[in-house]
């Protein structure tokens, strides 16, 4: 392994991280103080409470994982398309790294972004909630293990991408609608039958469910097949990824 | 000379059936600079981005210090700097981080001492804590340059460095060239500025719809195939070449005042006696005489158009 070159990418990449830091850190703080003055205290203030559950504290874990979700694809995507934009690749291209290493340094970057707007939404929600983080261990996992598939997929969104439209297609036609009809601001119970039974071939459901569970004990969806599902989700990726470094598809000639 | 770089038959075909390289075989010495000349599309790039990794070749084999280029990747790259054609870097980076981060790539240990030594030959050190963005083109080229340096490559391979640069930077660029030569890196440059190759280059690759024509020492090019002309300067203007000159094959050039002589420096006799005399006899009289070397360029274009070198 070529521990170098990983650290270089993840250092150059965690740059760019830094130097816009200011709008790093507001971003998600303005955003999520947003999302608690709008669905927080206007509707909250109709619905009270979910299963034992103030509506402000029930949204917490669904509005960390959109907000990470996104920011893993873009910060991944663009991670490995600017330098296809830009023609830098030619460097990656040039160096003695393989395609793992390229992944882990670019990855791995792009999941540390994601995490730390992911602390940064918790920290901003305990100033208007009440947090309960009933299994700790677990919401580690799972935001970590969100980072890092989500990265995964942005990485091959970015490889993919020949213009910024296509860099935006996924995230903003998929990835969005998922989220909000995946259960961030309500629970699948209060829907009526068949969009529950519907409900349950969006992905991110498990996703949501296994995470609020790991803060109040609540679950649409068994944690063991949310687990399973953000497992097969990263495997997904991974045999993805794996495929796009035995062909080259997109990167070389 | 040792052979550091050895290209075995390699070929690359896209899909659509085109044939950018068409089985080329080379043979680079430790620490000579080689110049590959081309027309555009004659497979230049194609075979730089070959041996670099950049494109995967359909067949052949590189072998770099020894390491196969796909076997032995690693090996092989580590011993490779590239600049590349076209700038291609990124705008908010710092120079300083930047040269950094290719360093890291190639999996050398950081060393900002090594970096600045870099950056202080390239004349970039004032300018480390510069944005790329906010440096000329000229300046961006230099970083590139860096780049392909920080890992201390043994093979540089320099993509055009001059093209769409201005006389003086050009200069400074061959200083650098020959400083990286006299610390015993090889040099592969690609261009299309054929002085430029006559200026710097030990020996001369000449490639050609993805064919390499011909790969000779410079010198010994230009000897063979150098014609060298003698110009006849009259002091009286002609307006025919009189009937006893005829033999000798002359053009009237100028305003009727310049006779032209072409000749061969490795033939027996090269004529030029018995053309003088036969001048004096036609009652023509001397203004000046003057020789002159035909240029690589003259040469290339002649390999070029499929003439018998």
């Amino acid at each position: 392994m070529n521990w170098a070159a990983i650290a270089a990418i993840y250092r150059f990449e965690m740059a760019r991280f830094f130097r816009t830091l200011t709008q790093s850190f507001i971003s998600p703080v303005l955003s999520t103080s947003l999302y608690f003055v709008v669905f927080g205290t206007a509707i909250g203030s109709r619905i009270q409470e979910i299963e034992g559950v103030s509506y402000g504290a029930f949204i917490v874990p669904g509005l960390v994982m959109l907000s990470v979700v996104m920011l893993a694809i873009s910060n991944a995507s663009f991670g490995i398309y600017f330098p296809k934009f830009l023609g830098t690749i030619y460097e990656l291209l040039s160096a003695p790294v393989n395609f793992i290493e390229i992944v882990i340094g670019y990855v791995g970057a792009a999941a540390t972004k994601a995490l730390f707007v992911g602390v940064v939404i918790l920290v901003t929600a305990s100033f208007f909630v009440e947090l309960r983080i009933e299994h700790p261990l677990a919401m580690v996992a799972f935001l970590v293990l969100t980072c890092l598939s989500f990265s995964l997929l942005g990485f091959i969104i970015g490889i993919w991408a020949s213009n910024f439209e296509q860099m935006s297609l996924v995230p903003q036609l998929v990835v969005t609608p998922l989220i909000f009809l995946g259960g961030t601001f309500y629970s699948i119970s209060m829907l009526p039958p068949v969009w529950q039974t519907i409900t349950l071939f969006n992905p991110v459901v498990y996703l949501i469910s296994g995470f609020r569970w790991s803060f109040y004990g609540l679950a649409d969806v068994p944690v063991a097949l949310s687990l399973l599902a953000i497992a097969a989700f990263t495997g997904l990726c991974l045999a993805v990824i794996g495929w796009i470094f035995r062909t080259g598809w997109r990167i070389r000639n | 000379m040792n052979t550091i770089l050895s290209i075995r038959d390699l070929r690359k075909s896209y899909a659509d059936g085109f044939e950018a390289l068409k089985g080329v075989t080379l043979d680079i010495r430790e620490g000579e600079i080689l110049a590959l000349l081309g027309p555009n599309g004659a497979g230049k790039t194609t075979l730089i981005s070959t041996v670099c990794g950049i494109t995967t070749p359909s067949s052949g084999s590189v072998t770099v210090g020894g390491h196969d280029i796909q076997a032995d990747f690693r090996a092989a790259r580590r011993m490779i700097g590239l600049v590349p054609q076209e700038i291609a870097l990124e705008p908010f980076e710092k120079v300083m981080n930047t040269v950094r981060f290719s360093r890291g790539l190639f999996g050398k240990r950081a060393d900002d001492g090594r970096i600045e030594e870099v950056l202080r030959k390239l004349s970039l050190w004032d300018k480390r804590r510069n944005a790329i963005k906010e440096l000329s083109g000229g300046m961006k080229r230099r970083v590139l340059i860096a780049k392909a340096l920080a890992h201390d490559p043994r093979v540089l391979f320099l993509d055009e460095p001059t093209a769409g640069v201005d006389v003086e930077l050009r200069k400074d660029m061959w200083d650098i060239v020959a400083e990286l030569k006299a610390a015993g890196v090889t040099i592969i440059l690609t261009t299309h500025y054929i002085e430029e190759a006559e200026a710097i280059a030990d020996r001369i690759g000449v490639i050609n719809k993805g064919e390499l024509l011909l790969v000779e020492d410079k010198a010994k090019l230009m000897a063979r195939m150098g014609k060298k002309h003698l110009s006849v300067m009259l002091s009286r203007p002609i307006t025919a070449i009189p009937p006893a000159l005829a033999r000798h094959n002359l053009e009237l050039n100028g305003a009727g005042d310049e006779l032209l002589y072409t000749y061969d420096t490795h033939a027996d006799r090269t004529g030029i006696t018995k053309l003088l005399n036969d001048v004096a006899e036609a009652g023509l009289v001397l203004r000046d005489v003057a020789t002159r070397q035909s240029s690589l360029e003259e040469i290339f274009v002649t390999l070029v158009k499929g003439e018998t070198p």
